[in-house]
């Protein structure tokens, strides 16, 4: 009874985070991101909660440097089109080469026909008589539209992806437009795709043990469909995502266990953004930094790369004079040194070392012995 | 990177300004770099855009393709950019010198190499795809180009390929450079922002270098809000004007920056070991222009397993190479190894140059030098020691322990029955020992690509381009 | 049911004969070496000269000893580089010939050397090679040998470290030559249908160590312990003070396993408490006169039989620093990798780290760690490793055509925490 009621304040309190700002859905790009630096409080907490980052950040003033050239939006949904045109024809082509199956024909089933209220209905009709029927031909789905629980919410995956089922057995297959050349792409858009490709075959096999079948009827070789050299023809490799999987996993465990992260918070700690009737945010600025100091980052460059609020974080860690500034390495290699201050102390006999720091206050100053030596 | 170099970072965080961790340069400079900033289509593997190059910072040339999708604009951006570098790069095969081999044929060296400078490591492998996607066509057969294309298509496949040889200035990306002679008071990361680690080095930092409308950045990869909100209306109304003079404005910064980058490192004197590595520069640059001129097929796709096993032999003995040569060259290198204890530096307090070993007929001369020092040592007795201050001597490390080492010298002091005048080092000298050393033991003999064994799949079918290969499609 | 250790060797014997390669996977311990001997043995009884390949001098020599004393009607030459000096012991056995050409050898049965120094010989091909250690043999080394021997055993555990480089070499990954790939990786990429067996049983490891270490570093093999459990006894002959060293050497006296637990800090990687740790267990160790008794009979652990091992070169030094005594081998678990101790104590890879890199979760550095000993193992580690695992970013990019390998680092180093915080003090 009592882990029932603890489960419900949690979600509770979660809602109180997101306030009155309507809830970032999280799709399956959003959902692989969750592993990209799960030490940091603040991301789980706002993630958790389903907050807007981007929004928050905009109106911090400190907008994410991600951004998509049209060039490159036109080139994925001309690449994604040719791809998936005839009814997946040259989609099927590959697939017979590369899973060497004898097929002959398939049906072609677009879920997006039906109206989006039906979607996730009608997916798990589907997949149900497919999973039943083990004699049944080949069928491609396209925009499936599969759900997964995240921190005790149901999610909805945008359906950009075809589930290819034959025999019972069924491929996730992926569609990017960076490019193969001569059997090498490029190795973190790869990963960026067997991440998001693992969110779908945990949703697929969670949707087919829902519906009593199989759940490894599922492949982990997902396929992933890319254009070849510099042309626009496509060409098919298979991704092994079983690691994709294991921290997928781990990671939506977390998520359930965010209340030892509430525990700690103020009750009336929230991030809300305070939308207006046209969505603009409101709260003042100041008030919504002050909410989100409360809770704990862990930046690193890394961030840039990955996170929203990664400007809000490095700007945080300059005040604080923080070493993370450097990177995960330096960080590391300075022992429990926090900040730059310090550990200059430290090296140039400033500082006296505390309990703990000898030993990194005898190398801090060895180094700086060396510099001097050698740059006078 | 080492601690040293963290307390560097942390130190230039702290005063705003870049701290040196290099007190010599450690790569070429020519005379006449070719400064190469190329831009690509955003979406596509390597479709080019822009070029910004030249060897005469007044005068940059500007070559953009208007409509990135047509392919004949492609084409004819591709003879362009080879009507400026094949002729740089040639240039550098006159005037060669004749260089003696032992057990081979003496062969021509050029005097001098082309050396292409570009902004940052995704530049090199921009230049990699695009020598990818054009080596292999052909000025006959359907979708002809020039000649000069596929030329340049090796050319530019052999300056990616060398650019990661270790040692190599033959195509150097100026991030790295910079960063191995500069650390900055941001991450690695950020430090691949041309324009942010120029800011760190000479003014400090700005983020006004993190804005794109301040600061482009210098390519390969284009700015999407600039391609949103310029480069696609540009080319939309079709005026090849308008889309050549958007592109200038993203390029003319960068351009500017790599000047700035060559005129500070130039203020740097060159480490003793570049001459050596550059020699090899342009032993290798002078290889591949016979290769080329005996005819020889365009660099395969992938390398075969021999070909591999080969380079990986290569590369490695090079790194080895560089990274000894750059400790010997730089007291401030080296001290990355005397901080873990690999090597030392000290007051040689005591000789005896006369010590001997062994009786008789194998009674050899083996010089006793005992140094004071306050680095703390961790080499065992008998590790094989070299020393920046006299390049021919090696040494074992005898013992090492409250802040004395000794030492005997074992090679380099002359065949006499006393050592060479000068060749032990004198009390109340400075000197510094390491077990860094830059032997060659010279890598045993691969099979020859058509005996590849059956472990390695056998022999290859040897590759033939072919009209596939010409006609690759580039959308 | 899986095929007993006896029936594995004899059909490794029989399979050699029909295909051109056999590749044996050994767990740590599982008699990689009497399989290498028994097979040399049986391909010089055919009449046909055999070549063995190993990767050091001491696999080497270790190698000539064990077929000389097991088979001493067998000759055998032991090919070496100029300045190899070899053990005396070596000179003195019967039938072994060293030399640094094979004409010096004479015609011997067997000829064996390092894979770098076969990489010189040439001009002669043998039907026959062993190669042992050949996980940790990188393709590059192979491709410069293969042209010797017509058909060859391949023999090694998949388990442990991989090859390296200091260049990088992606450049070549996806290929199915990749230099940088294991020997064995490479030749069954190319040869798919040759035969794999598995040696099924650890002599080594004792019933409280092979589950442990088979679940973690080989979770889709697996293998199982030779003696079962209250074969192995490791007693201490003088009682404790009650120290939490002392507790945790009768822990692992005890059951096979102990965490000695210092408080959670980040600390730089040579972390003075944990290397003094290190230190004073290896010295109460042997003062508390510790007897090791098994299937091969009661023996005091003697400083030869115990190791300490560790992740960096700088944490050895500063271990050895700390007054372990002298004839205890300190070393880097690259350096520890196919050699057996009684007890081991280790300086757990991640003890103090903020961040955990690749190299630092390389489930084979941990399973080099985590199996070298027949009695006991005593870990020390700092607090706060599973909240360090809980916050490990994964973006660890993914080569188009590069097997998976497994296991994940991540999951290796779960799994024996988790095995270990029951053995905690």
């Amino acid at each position: 009874m009592s882990g029932l009621k603890r489960e419900g304040d949690h979600v509770h309190r979660l809602e109180a985070l997101r306030g009155t700002t309507p809830q970032q859905p999280h799709d399956a790009r959003a959902i692989a991101a969750l592993a990209a630096n799960p030490g940091c409080a603040r991301r789980a907490l706002m993630d958790g909660a389903g907050v807007d980052k981007d929004a928050a950040a905009r109106h911090l003033g400190f907008p994410a440097p991600f951004g998509q050239s049209p060039f490159a939006i036109t080139r994925g949904n001309v690449f994604e089109a040719l791809v998936k045109a005839d009814g997946c024809a040259e989609l099927l082509r590959m697939l017979r080469e590369l899973l060497g199956l004898p097929i002959a024909e398939v049906a072609y089933h677009d879920v997006e026909n039906v109206g989006a209220h039906l979607r996730h209905a009608h997916t798990r009709t589907l997949i149900d008589r497919a999973a039943r029927d083990e004699q049944d031909a080949g069928t491609l789905y396209d925009h499936p539209l599969l759900s997964l629980e995240i921190a005790g919410h149901t999610a909805y995956l945008e359906p950009d992806v075809v589930a290819f089922q034959l025999g019972g057995r069924f491929h996730i297959v992926e569609i990017k437009s960076f490019a193969v050349i001569d059997g090498q792409a490029d190795p973190s858009a790869v990963a960026a795709a067997a991440r998001q490709a693992a969110v779908y075959v945990l949703a697929l096999r969670t949707l087919l043990e829902e519906l009593g079948h199989d759940p490894l009827k599922v492949s982990h070789d997902v396929v992933l469909v890319c254009p070849e050299n510099f042309a626009n023809r496509p060409v098919a490799s298979l991704v092994d995502v079983r690691r994709q999987l294991a921290v997928l996993r781990r990671q939506l465990t977390r998520m359930t266990a965010l209340d030892r992260l509430l525990e700690g918070m103020p009750e009336d700690l929230t991030f809300d953004l305070r939308p207006d009737d046209d969505g603009r945010p409101t709260r003042p600025v100041a008030e919504l930094a002050d909410a989100l100091r409360r809770t704990t980052a862990r930046y690193a460059p890394d961030c840039l790369s990955t996170c929203d609020m990664c400007f809000f974080c490095r700007d945080e860690a300059r005040q604080e004079g923080a070493s993370d500034l450097l990177g995960r390495q330096v960080r590391d290699e300075l022992g429990g040194v926090a900040s730059v201050a310090e550990a200059l102390g430290l090296a140039d006999g400033t500082r006296d070392p505390a309990a703990g720091q000898e030993e990194i206050a005898r190398l801090l100053r060895n180094a700086e012995r060396l510099r001097k030596e050698c740059l006078t | 990177m080492s601690l040293l170099t963290s307390l560097a970072r942390l130190r230039a965080l702290d005063e705003g300004i870049a701290q040196p961790i290099a007190t010599v340069r450690h790569f070429h400079l020519a005379d006449r770099p070719m400064v190469f900033i190329p831009l690509k289509l955003s979406g596509e593997a390597a479709a080019p855009l822009a070029a910004m190059l030249g060897t005469d910072r007044d005068r940059p040339r500007l070559l953009v393709v208007t409509q990135p999708r047509n392919r004949d604009l492609r084409f004819a951006w591709a003879a362009k950019l080879a009507g400026v570098l094949l002729p740089y790069v040639e240039g550098f095969l006159g005037d060669t010198e004749t260089v003696e081999r032992r057990n081979a044929d003496p062969y021509e060296r050029a005097i001098d190499a082309p050396q292409i400078l570009v902004p940052n490591q995704a530049g090199v492998a921009f230049v990699r795809l695009l020598g990818r996607s054009m080596r292999f066509r052909r000025a006959d057969g359907p979708y002809p180009v020039p000649e000069s294309v596929p030329l340049l298509g090796r050319w530019l496949t052999y300056f990616a390929e060398r650019a990661a040889y270790p040692g190599s200035s033959l195509m150097p990306a100026m991030t790295e450079e910079l960063g191995r002679h500069w650390a900055s008071g941001q991450s690695g990361l950020e430090d691949a922002n041309l324009a942010a680690l120029l800011a760190w080095i000479t003014t400090g930092p700005s983020d006004d270098t993190e804005d794109p409308l301040i600061w482009p950045p210098a390519g390969p990869a284009t700015d999407p809000g600039f391609d949103a909100e310029v480069l696609a209306p540009a080319m939309e109304s079709g005026s090849a004007e308008r889309v050549t003079e958007a592109l200038r404005t993203q390029l003319e910064p960068a351009w500017r920056l790599m000047w700035q980058a060559i005129d500070l490192l130039a203020g740097l004197e060159e480490g003793a070991g570049v001459v050596s590595r550059w020699e090899q520069d342009r032993g290798s640059f002078s290889g591949m222009a016979t290769h080329i001129a005996e005819g020889a097929p365009p660099q395969p796709r992938r390398d075969g397993a021999v070909a591999a096993a080969a380079k990986l032999a290569r590369m490695e003995r090079a790194q080895a190479a560089y990274d000894a040569q750059r400790a010997y060259d730089d007291p401030l290198v080296m001290a990355e190894y005397r901080l873990t204890g690999e090597a030392f530096a000290g007051e040689v307090i005591g000789t005896d140059p006369d010590n001997t070993e062994g009786e008789g007929r194998s009674r050899k001369l083996r010089p006793l030098v005992v140094i004071k020092t306050d680095d703390s040592v961790r080499l065992a007795p008998g590790t094989s020691l070299g020393t920046p201050q006299r390049h021919a001597q090696g040494a074992e490390l005898v013992s090492a322990g409250e802040g004395l080492v000794t030492l005997k010298i074992t090679k380099g002091m002359g065949r006499g029955r006393t050592a060479a005048p000068g060749a032990v080092p004198e009390i109340g000298e400075r000197v510094c020992y390491t077990s860094l050393t830059d032997d060659f033991q010279g890598s045993p003999a691969l099979p020859d690509a058509e005996a590849t064994p059956w472990t390695h799949g056998g022999p290859p079918q040897e590759y033939v381009p072919d009209d596939e290969d010409a006609q690759e499609e580039w959308s | 049911m899986t095929a007993g250790p006896e029936q594995v060797i004899r059909n490794v014997l029989a399979d050699l004969p029909r295909h051109r390669g056999v590749v044996v996977d050994s767990p740590p311990g599982a008699g990689k070496s009497t399989l290498v001997v028994r097979a040399a043995a049986h391909i010089a009884a055919t009449g046909e000269p055999l070549m063995i390949v190993a990767q050091t001098n001491e696999q080497v020599d270790d190698l000539v000893t064990r077929i000389s004393g097991k088979h001493p009607h067998l000759t055998v030459g032991r090919l070496s580089a100029g300045g190899y000096v070899p053990p005396l012991r070596m000179l003195e056995l019967p039938g072994v010939r060293v030399g640094t050409r094979v004409q010096d050898l004479g015609d011997p049965d067997i000829v064996i050397a390092t894979a770098d120094k076969w990489a010189w010989i040439g001009g002669r091909v043998w039907p026959w090679a062993i190669v042992d250690e050949a996980y940790q043999m990188r393709s590059d080394k192979l491709l410069r040998i293969a042209g010797l021997f017509e058909r060859a055993l391949f023999v090694g555990d998949p388990g442990q470290l991989d090859p390296f480089s200091i260049v990088d070499g992606d450049r070549w990954s996806g290929l199915s030559w990749d230099p940088l790939q294991s020997a064995v990786s490479v030749l069954l990429r190319h040869n798919p249908d040759l035969p794999v067996h598995r040696l099924p049983v650890s002599w080594r490891l004792p019933a409280s160590a092979a589950p442990v270490v088979s679940r973690a570093f080989y979770p889709f093999t697996g293998f199982r312990s030779g003696t079962s459990e209250g074969d192995r006894r490791l007693e201490l002959a003088t009682g404790g003070m009650g120290t939490p060293h002392d507790r945790a050497l009768e822990e692992a006296a005890r059951s096979g396993w102990a965490l000695l637990e210092l408080p959670n800090r980040h600390t730089v990687r040579t972390d003075a408490e944990a290397v003094q740790a290190v230190a004073l267990l290896a010295e109460r160790l042997l003062q508390r006169g510790a007897v090791a008794s098994s299937e091969q009979g009661e023996r005091p652990v003697t400083a030869e039989r115990v190791a300490v091992g560790a992740a960096h070169r700088d944490q050895v030094a500063a271990i050895r620093a700390a007054g372990v005594p002298p004839q205890i081998t300190v070393d880097t678990a690259n350096r520890l990798q196919g050699r057996e101790y009684d007890v081991t104590i280790v300086l757990h890879p991640l003890s103090g780290r903020r961040d955990a890199t690749a190299f630092h979760l390389e489930s084979g550095r941990l399973c080099v760690l985590a199996s070298r000993h027949r009695h006991a193992c005593v870990v020390v580690a700092r607090a706060g490793i599973a909240e360090l695992l809980d916050a490990h970013p994964s973006a660890e990019p993914v080569q188009l055509g590069v097997p998976v390998k497994f296991p994940d680092g991540w999951e290796a180093n779960q799994s024996v925490l988790d095995h270990l915080s029951r053995h905690r003090v």
